[in-house]
C-alpha cells in the first residue's frame, strides 16, 4: 500500500475487534462504577438543539415542551455530564486519530460509488432521522443500545433487535447507492 | 455540576472516543458494512462489550459494591424504543453513522460526520415541534413494560440470560467469520483513510496478500 500512502506518518492497523470489544467493556464498567450511569451520545445533541433554539427564538424554546425544561430559570444547556462526556469523546478520538496516522480532512465518499454533494445529503438526511429517534427511544446506540443491554435492561435489547434489523433493511436499499 | 463530576464525564468520554477510533469506528464505510455483512466488526464489538460489561456488572453487584445495585437502567416504553431504534437504523444504513460514531468520524477529519452531527440538531428541533402531538405522546408513553430488565421479564437468574447471550456471540461471531472470509470485506486501516472498498475487485489488485484475512484470524 506504500505507493498509495501519502509521505506523511504511516497508517497503523485497527485494533482487532475482539480487543476493541474487551477494552470497551472495561471502559463501561469503570464508566457504571464511576457515575452509577453508562456512556451516552445523543444527549448532548438535544442540549445544542435547545441552546441553538434559545439563541434563535428565545420565547419558542422556553415555551416548549421539550425543550422548554433545559434552559428553564436561564439553565445553562451545556452543563450536564453528557455534553462533557462527548467532548471527552472527541478528543479520545481525535488522539486516536491523529497517533495512528488516520486523520485525514475528506468527505467520505466510500469508494467513490457516490458524488461530495449527494454523500453530504445523505448524512443529512441520515442525522435527521438519527436526531428524531435518539429522542423517541431516549438515547442512541451507546446510551441505549450499549449501556442499557451491559445492564441487561428490556429496552437495550429491544433497541439492538430493531435497530439490526431495520438497518439491514434499509442498507439493501442503499446498496446501489453507495 | 461540579469539577469531580466533570472530571469523570470527560475521563469516560475520552477512554470511550479512544477505543470507538481504534476500532475503526470513525468510517462510514467500515460502520455499514457491518448492515452489508461484509464487515462485522460493530457486531463483534458492541457483543464483546455488552459481554465483558454485563459479566462485570454482575460480579459487582453479587455484593452490591460500589453501589451497584443502584446502576441506572431505564424504564421501558416499547414503542418509544422500537421507533427510536428503527430512526436510528435507518438513518445509520442512510447516512453511515449513528450519534456517538458520527463525532469520532468528524474529529477524525470527515465532513460528512459534521453534516450528520447538524442534522441530528435539526431531527431533534423536529422531534421538539411535533413533541406535544398525540401521536407523539402515545408512541412516548404507552405500552411501558413493567419488568426493568429481561431477567426480571422472564423470570430466570440474570446468569442464564448472559449465558443466552454467550451463545448468540458465539454463532454470531462464527457467522460473521465465514461470511467476512466468502466477500473479503474487512475493511482494514488503509482501506477506511484511502476509502478502498475491499469487496470490489479493482481493490485486491496490487494487493499480494489481502490483510483482511490477517485481520480476520486474529478475531
Amino acid at each position: 500500500m506504500s505507493g498509495v500512502s501519502p509521505a506523511c506518518s504511516p497508517v497503523r492497523p485497527l485494533w482487532p475487534p475482539l480487543v476493541a470489544g474487551l477494552v470497551l467493556g472495561l471502559v463501561l464498567i469503570l464508566t457504571f462504577v464511576l457515575v452509577g450511569n453508562g456512556v451516552g451520545a445523543s444527549g448532548t445533541f438535544a442540549s445544542i438543539a435547545a441552546w441553538l433554539g434559545f439563541q434563535v427564538a428565545p420565547a419558542a424554546t422556553q415555551s416548549n415542551g421539550y425543550l422548554g425544561p433545559m434552559v428553564a430559570h436561564g439553565a445553562n444547556p451545556f452543563a450536564s455530564w453528557i455534553v462533557v462526556e462527548v467532548v471527552g469523546v472527541a478528543i479520545g478520538a481525535l488522539l486516536a486519530a491523529v497517533s495512528a496516522g488516520r486523520f485525514k480532512i475528506k468527505v467520505d465518499v466510500g469508494a467513490g460509488k457516490i458524488g461530495v454533494m449527494p454523500r453530504l445529503l445523505l448524512a443529512l438526511i441520515g442525522g435527521v432521522l438519527a436526531g428524531l429517534g435518539s429522542r423517541f427511544a431516549a438515547g442512541c446506540t451507546s446510551g441505549v443500545g450499549l449501556s442499557g443491554t451491559a445492564m441487561l435492561g428490556m429496552a437495550g435489547f429491544i433497541f439492538l433487535i430493531v435497530f439490526f434489523v431495520v438497518g439491514l433493511g434499509v442498507s439493501a436499499l442503499m446498496r446501489r447507492v453507495w | 455540576m461540579d469539577y469531580g463530576v466533570a472530571g469523570t464525564a470527560l475521563a469516560s468520554g475520552i477512554l470511550f472516543g479512544y477505543v470507538l477510533e481504534q476500532a475503526g469506528f470513525g468510517s462510514p464505510c467500515k460502520l455499514t458494512a457491518q448492515f452489508r455483512l461484509t464487515d462485522w466488526s460493530v457486531f463483534k464489538v458492541m457483543f464483546t462489550a455488552i459481554l465483558v460489561a454485563s459479566l462485570g456488572i454482575l460480579l459487582l453487584q453479587s455484593g452490591n459494591y460500589f453501589g451497584s445495585s443502584g446502576f441506572f437502567v431505564p424504564t421501558t416504553f416499547f414503542w418509544a424504543t422500537a421507533v427510536g431504534a428503527a430512526l436510528i437504523g435507518a438513518g445509520f444504513a442512510i447516512g453511515g453513522y449513528c450519534p456517538g460514531t458520527s463525532v469520532v468520524g468528524f474529529v477524525s477529519g470527515r465532513i460528512d460526520g459534521l453534516v450528520f452531527m447538524l442534522g441530528m440538531v435539526l431531527g431533534i428541533l423536529g422531534f421538539a415541534s411535533i413533541y406535544t402531538a398525540p401521536i407523539t405522546q402515545s408512541i412516548l408513553h404507552t405500552a411501558q413494560i413493567s419488568a426493568k430488565t429481561l431477567p426480571q421479564w422472564l423470570g430466570v437468574s440474570p446468569w442464564i440470560v448472559w449465558a443466552g447471550m454467550v451463545v448468540v456471540a458465539v454463532a454470531g461471531f462464527l457467522l460473521g467469520r465465514m461470511m467476512e472470509q466468502r466477500s473479503h470485506g474487512v475493511l482494514t486501516a488503509d482501506d477506511i483513510v484511502e476509502s478502498v472498498d475491499p469487496t470490489s475487485d479493482s481493490a485486491h489488485q496490487g494487493r499480494a496478500v489481502p490483510s483482511n484475512l490477517g485481520a480476520g484470524s486474529v478475531s
